[in-house]
């Protein structure tokens, strides 16, 4: 049998909001995934660093102070520049529709905003993690 | 029989469970069942009025006839000039206080440059490196006139040293200000966490902050000790409650055990609560707190003076009710939590603003948040009679209720050996994190319905409010006016006030105060403040788990 999704979920900068980060990550564990929370205050190197060390198959960010709008664009820079672009990378926050628009268009895979459903993140990681991992393996 | 209209989603099986034209689960939203009546057999005993002990029905005997809550809407965004000007707008407008919300890197004791900040300056509040921005912040404000809340906690001492120069550079004496740090760095490892020390060095500089205000500013309320963040990460009502009061209680016994006499600190602390949706549970909460409290003050403590006795509390709207989904409605939402907060005899409150699940407020969502209050406190009629609900068979058991889960989160507190043992141990945060996921799957699952959320949604064409944004040209500013700064202030000055802040940290019988009060004035940034104090006390880390 295929050993389980791996799955980091992080917070990045000054932002102590936590609740939704274990949500998710307590949601996602109860779905079968392995789950690695990186805790508070990461930098975007840190994040990256944990998820190729974890081996992990997505990263999900979570953001509710605003610097969304940094933070995003920096872990996909660092992805970038640690060759780990196939790890799927979603996020989700108190972000405005414009923001999350855009920031689909920079790379970030998916944006869930506040009253989004878990079962909708579930199955969203579940999909698109599980083609990542068919790819790499 | 009321049609229940299905938009988008199946009928649920607690809707099909409860019959129809019946929303109702069978428990409050902390999960305390309920009984469909209440009568006599409900309650135990019965309350003395308002105005006397234990204050069950409220502090006041006139209660809002002598004087209504304060209408305090917090505020705080970009650089100073900016939030300075929403003040005079809100001053303008009828509120009567201030309230600052700073932003992340000031409420984390880093400067606006500080590699730390980046992508947060100003965001979530207002940046506030140094002197400079607090006297900015205050200009045309008669800070002897008005009182100001300030929600900041980490570096709270170094917040009051700032407010203190900047009305002493006005020549108004510290004597005269009134108002209130938030300064409940307990909570903070419990829920915002928002920290810088680890617990036992910060409740060291807490109880020099309350010594030192004890008698230079006998106006000023040293702590609020808040449970609005506890229940915003997630708790149940009774958590909120417990986990209030008891960290209230560790403040008091470390102010004590410094030998301080309880009366003469005891009255300058207040609380800062949560106004959630489920109605009567809140008011019930409230009851309890002044309850619980004056019982504890008087019998374990030991204090004499009535106003040490008494829970005087700040009440906010539950910004975890609002939902993002039809924005609009969370006016609605807003207003029955702040009716309950008003019922609960609260003596303050802000109403959140429509749009805050979103982004920062605008100032047409702001208004209407703040006349809703207004038309709570001045057409409702509510104001007329105080605890109103005292005497209901359902709100007086559900008081008592209220109290009896607090004093069994109490004894398990107790069995840690304190608070700061079971915020060690991670017993606070779990218990919250286990009722949120709690919650979370009882929305997933349409046990409980949220209106637009899980329930009557419907498809939204992208929102119609102009969302309020910061921009980074703040963080800019802000870098550019500290280099200013560093480049023109007395540099022998800046590091001999800071050597002497050292010097008192590493020393238990200094107070910290008066030191703070010299770094503000030689214009240290908050940035060089709390590293000077972190040399000796370290910086807390979080052992984290979910």
């Amino acid at each position: 049998m295929a050993r389980p999704l791996r799955i980091v979920v992080a917070k990045a900068g000054l932002d102590g909001h936590d609740r939704g980060a274990k949500v998710i990550a307590r949601a996602l564990r109860d779905a079968g995934m392995e789950v690695i929370y990186t805790g508070l205050f990461q930098t975007p190197e840190q994040i990256v660093q944990t998820a190729i060390q974890e081996d992990a198959d997505g990263i999900g960010l979570s953001i509710l102070s605003g610097a969304h709008m940094t933070l995003f664009p920096l872990v996909l820079e660092q992805l970038k520049a640690q060759g780990a672009e196939d790890v799927v990378f979603f996020g989700g926050g108190t972000i405005p529709p414009e923001d999350a628009d855009e920031l689909r268009k920079l790379g970030v895979k998916a944006v869930f905003t506040p009253g989004a459903p878990l079962q909708e993140i579930i199955d969203f990681v579940e999909s698109e993690c599980g083609k990542r991992r068919e790819l790499v393996g | 029989m009321i049609d229940r209209p299905e938009t988008g989603a199946k009928a649920s099986q607690a809707y099909l469970r409860t019959g129809p034209g019946s929303g109702a689960v069978d428990r409050t939203l902390s999960d305390v069942p309920l009984k469909t009546v209440y009568g006599p057999e409900d309650v135990t005993h019965l309350n003395p009025p308002p105005g006397e002990y234990p204050y069950t029905r409220g502090i006041h005997k006139n209660g809002y006839r002598d004087r209504l809550w304060t209408m305090r809407q917090f505020a705080g965004f970009g650089n100073a000039k900016q939030t300075n000007e929403r003040y005079h707008f809100l001053l303008s407008q009828g509120q009567m206080g201030l309230s600052v919300a700073f932003d992340m890197p000031t409420l984390m004791g880093y400067d606006s440059d500080a590699p730390q900040a980046r992508g947060e300056v100003g965001k979530c509040g207002v940046a506030i490196d140094s002197l400079l921005d607090m006297e900015q912040l205050f200009d045309g404000i008669d800070m002897g006139a008005i009182t100001t809340s300030m929600t900041i906690n980490g570096p709270a001492a170094i917040a009051v040293a700032q407010y203190v120069a900047a009305a002493e550079k006005k020549g108004i004496s510290r004597k005269q200000l009134g108002g209130t740090i938030q300064a409940d760095i307990l909570k903070e490892y419990i829920a915002q966490k928002e920290w810088i020390f680890p617990p036992r060095p910060h409740m060291r500089v807490i109880v020099d902050m309350i010594e030192f205000c004890t008698t230079e500013m006998p106006k000023w309320n040293t702590i609020s000790i808040s449970g609005y963040h506890i229940r915003e990460a997630g708790s149940t009502a009774a958590q909120e409650l417990a986990f209030t009061l008891a960290d209230g209680f560790a403040y008091v016994e470390a102010a004590m055990k410094r030998g301080l006499d309880v009366d003469s600190f005891a009255p300058r602390l207040s609380y800062f609560f949560n106004s959630h949706i489920d109605f009567f549970e809140e008011i019930a909460k409230f009851r309890a707190a002044r309850r619980i409290y004056a019982k504890r003050m008087r019998e374990r403590y030991g204090a004499k003076n009535p106003k040490s006795w008494q829970l005087r509390f700040h009440t906010q709207t539950a910004g975890c009710s609002a939902t993002a989904q039809q924005p609009e409605n969370n006016i609605v939402r807003v207003a029955f939590e702040a009716m309950a907060a008003v019922l609960g005899g609260t003596q303050s409150l802000h109403t959140n603003s429509m749009d805050e699940v979103l982004a920062l407020p605008t100032e047409k969502s702001v208004e209407i948040a703040l006349r809703t209050q207004q038309v709570l406190a001045y057409e409702t009629n509510v104001t007329n009679v105080v605890d109103p609900l005292g005497g209901s068979y359902f709100v007086e058991a559900l008081t008592d209720e209220m109290e009896r889960q607090a004093e069994a989160y109490f004894e398990q507190i107790e069995e840690y050996g304190g608070c700061i043992e079971a915020i060690e141990a991670g017993f606070f945060q779990k218990e919250i994190a286990e009722a949120s996921y709690r919650y979370q799957r009882s929305i997933e699952s349409k046990d409980r319905i949220i209106v637009g959320v899980n329930y009557f949604q419907k498809e939204e064409p992208q929102l119609d409010i102009d969302l309020l944004r910061i921009t980074e040209e703040v963080a800019r500013e802000q870098s550019r006016s500290l280099a200013e700064l560093r480049s023109r202030r007395d540099a022998a000055r800046v590091q001999a006030t800071l050597d002497r802040l050292e010097r008192a940290c590493r020393d238990e019988g200094d107070n910290v105060m008066p030191h703070l009060i010299d770094c503000v004035n030689a214009y240290c940034t908050e940035g060089e403040i709390v590293d000077a104090m972190v040399k000796v006390f370290g910086r807390y880390t979080e052992r984290s788990a979910f």
